[in-house]
């Protein structure tokens, strides 16, 4: 601002608090939401350690240690004496000697991105298909019958069809590790956009008949424009809360999908893999499901808080009261 | 209503074949070779001749067409016949044989009719999967209810915390850690569900009701977590309006005013959630079919799949889309004749 706005003529009442942008206003809100504020700084947290992490603690995760194998982690001591820890491996290593910490690192690293990717997919389609059903008239029904027709397919099965069947392919071409990553985030993504494009349509269909539109098409403003540059922004809040929800229930089914053996290969860790890895020996060595188990729902617990606050603080009628 | 749903059937048939046409074709696109397993050494005839056995020499259309046809017209007579050779029901009419001689669907493992082994396979699913559900609602309800009519207190805080846990905790987590703690540390429970166990007396039942208890709270968890947030957000709705107040003002109790008036509409979106949630329950008991090795048809998709049996496979999964689709009808159904402003025409 320069100093001739700012400066107030004598009559009018001095506005004592400076301009609050509309995101701040958001970040206010979001912030009285304590468990979301819990949700989004553990979210960063675990985000931080697994992009972090393996450069800190740098044992490799595959490194096999047949003498140093099934160590319990460093915390049984406490009420177990005899337990065989070793500082070393602090959390305690597998069947194999392999380092649990290190493994958890990695596998976060797999969920998380597995999560990321699978969610933005899934955003990005659910938003292309709500806005242009929204805003063009004469696709609405077609895609809108479509998004029906794929909502009632049954999900969790027709995954568990797509990745047992297109594993092998995807494996040859692309490697082991990203074959699997490009399937199981390309066939989460697609299966998961139908409510973001629900929500979306219905919000363009509410927004297209405000008078702002009308005045953007009355200068001539291209519909592609008016989409960007008018629709997008005003309906961010309602994907930014889907996109929480989808990143949340894209880790789940990640996991889902390696604990019934059908994820990613056993070399190449997530949290999901450690998990069922863990099952058949969970008598002896719990901690070992436990870890895994714990991490995943933390995780998505969190995120869903942190939908939660934002679907508050996005929320204008809550806002500021 | 009766023309709305009429059409609404009506609709779903385009729906369904659609479905079974996506299944079909994603199971075609497939790379997996039923013929994998068999030694290299068999000639290409013979494998040729075997392929065909399995009704593989077809072109795609005629394949997907004889299926349509042993699901929606063979298995049905298959059904009929049973009806009236072996239930006390129909048992009186004539014997038909409207089925014989007909192929029906046959798994690729067993080589037996596909419909068969999902009977047998269903009731162990729909006692675990249903009972929890059953379950999951009960325990749903009253706390829904109780949290929203005493908003904002510590009972209505845990029990949106409780939610929020039963939303993120994963059954596949659930169950190890119900099992660590109860089969294997203080050994309250079996850690597999035994499908064979016949109740007879008092005794058996008890070791029944033991079995079931760690897979039917893993998935009523789920269940409840959903219904009573939906519970909670529908009597919210409902116990600032109008109609609460002059209830109150002309002297009702507040149990009445509670349970009866705004219980009553809140429950309307509520049942629909409810018939909703059904299908996905037997999506969901996948899992926890898994965990606890109860052998349902869940499992009995999984071990198609491993198995590369294609038919199982595709049977399976329409079963599974037709009861979402039969859902969706019932719940959309449901809110029409429950809500006397919702009209469809």
């Amino acid at each position: 601002m320069t100093d001739q706005t700012a400066t107030p003529k004598s009559f009018e009442p001095v506005p004592t608090a400076p301009p609050r942008s509309q995101w701040a206003d958001v970040w206010r809100q979001f912030r009285r939401h304590k468990g979301a504020l819990f949700g989004g700084g553990f979210l960063v947290f675990i985000t931080l350690a697994v992009l972090i992490g393996p450069y800190l603690w740098t044992v490799d995760p595959q490194k096999l240690n047949i003498r140093f194998k099934d160590i319990r982690p460093i915390y049984t001591a406490l009420w177990d004496g005899d337990a065989k820890v070793n500082w070393a491996h602090p959390l305690g290593s597998d069947n194999l000697g392999r380092d649990i910490l290190a493994n958890l690192l990695s596998g976060g690293r797999a969920s998380m991105a597995v999560g990321w990717a699978a969610m933005v997919i899934s955003v990005v389609i659910g938003t292309v298909i709500g806005v242009v059903a929204g805003y063009f008239k004469r696709l609405d029904g077609l895609f809108m019958r479509f998004t029906d027709l794929v909502l009632s397919l049954p999900i969790l099965p027709l995954l568990l069809v797509a990745v047992t069947l297109f594993r092998q392919p995807l494996r040859k071409n692309f490697g082991p590790e990203t074959g699997m990553f490009i399937l199981i985030v390309a066939i989460i993504g697609i299966t998961s956009w139908m409510q973001t494009a629900r929500i979306v349509r219905g919000e363009v269909l509410a927004l297209k008949e405000r008078e702002f539109i009308l005045a953007a098409r009355s200068i001539g403003t291209k519909p592609f424009k008016i989409i960007t540059r008018h629709l997008l922004p005003n309906v961010l809040s309602p994907i930014m809360v889907s996109a929480t929800l989808g990143l949340a229930t894209a880790i789940i089914t990640e996991s889902a999908l390696s604990f019934l053996g059908v994820g990613f290969p056993s070399d190449f860790p997530t949290w999901g893999k450690l998990l069922s890895d863990a099952v058949p020996r969970m008598e002896e060595f719990p901690e070992r499901v436990v870890l895994p188990g714990l991490m995943i729902s933390l995780t998505v617990l969190s995120v869903n808080y942190i939908g939660d606050g934002l679907r508050d603080a996005l929320d204008p009628r809550i806002r500021g009261r | 209503m009766l023309t709305y749903t009429i059409r609404r059937l009506l609709f779903s048939i385009p729906t369904l074949l659609f479905i079974s046409l996506i299944i079909f074709l994603l199971l075609e696109l497939a790379p997996g070779d039923p013929m994998a397993q068999v030694p290299l050494t068999v000639p290409p005839e013979v494998k040729q001749k075997m392929r065909e056995a399995l009704g593989l020499g077809e072109p795609l259309h005629i394949r997907y067409f004889k299926w349509l046809i042993q699901f929606f017209w063979i298995e049905p007579q298959v059904f009929i016949d049973w009806l009236t050779r072996d239930t006390w029901l129909l048992g009186w009419l004539p014997d038909t044989s409207l089925s014989e001689g007909k192929l029906r669907v046959i798994s690729w493992q067993t080589r037996s009719p596909v419909m068969d082994i999902v009977i047998q396979r269903i009731p162990q699913t729909l006692w675990v999967v249903g009972l929890a559900y059953v379950v999951g609602i009960l325990i749903a309800l009253p706390i829904g209810i109780y949290s929203a009519y005493r908003q904002y207190s510590v009972f209505d805080q845990a029990g949106t915390f409780v939610t929020m846990i039963g939303f993120s905790i994963p059954p596949f987590f659930t169950g190890p850690l119900l099992i660590v703690v109860f089969a294997v540390g203080l050994g309250w429970f079996p850690s597999i569900y035994d499908t064979t166990h016949v109740v007879r007396d008092w005794a058996s039942f008890k070791i029944q009701l033991q079995q079931m208890i760690m897979p039917v709270m893993v998935l009523a968890l789920q269940t409840t977590a959903q219904i009573s947030r939906f519970m909670r957000s529908s009597m919210l709705d409902n116990l600032n309006q109008d109609y609460v107040r002059t209830a109150r003002a002309k002297g009702l109790k507040e149990s009445v005013v509670v349970m009866v008036h705004v219980l009553r509409n809140s429950m309307i979106p509520v049942v629909t959630v409810i018939a909703l949630g059904i299908p996905s329950i037997f999506g969901g008991a996948i899992i926890t079919e898994n965990v606890f090795k109860v052998n349902g048809v869940g499992q009995l998709l999984l071990t198609a799949l491993f198995a590369n049996d294609l038919p199982m496979v595709q049977t399976l999964t329409f079963i599974f889309a037709l009861l979402i689709v039969v859902f969706n009808l019932i719940a959309d159904i449901l809110y029409g004749l429950l809500d006397p402003r919702i009209r469809y025409d």
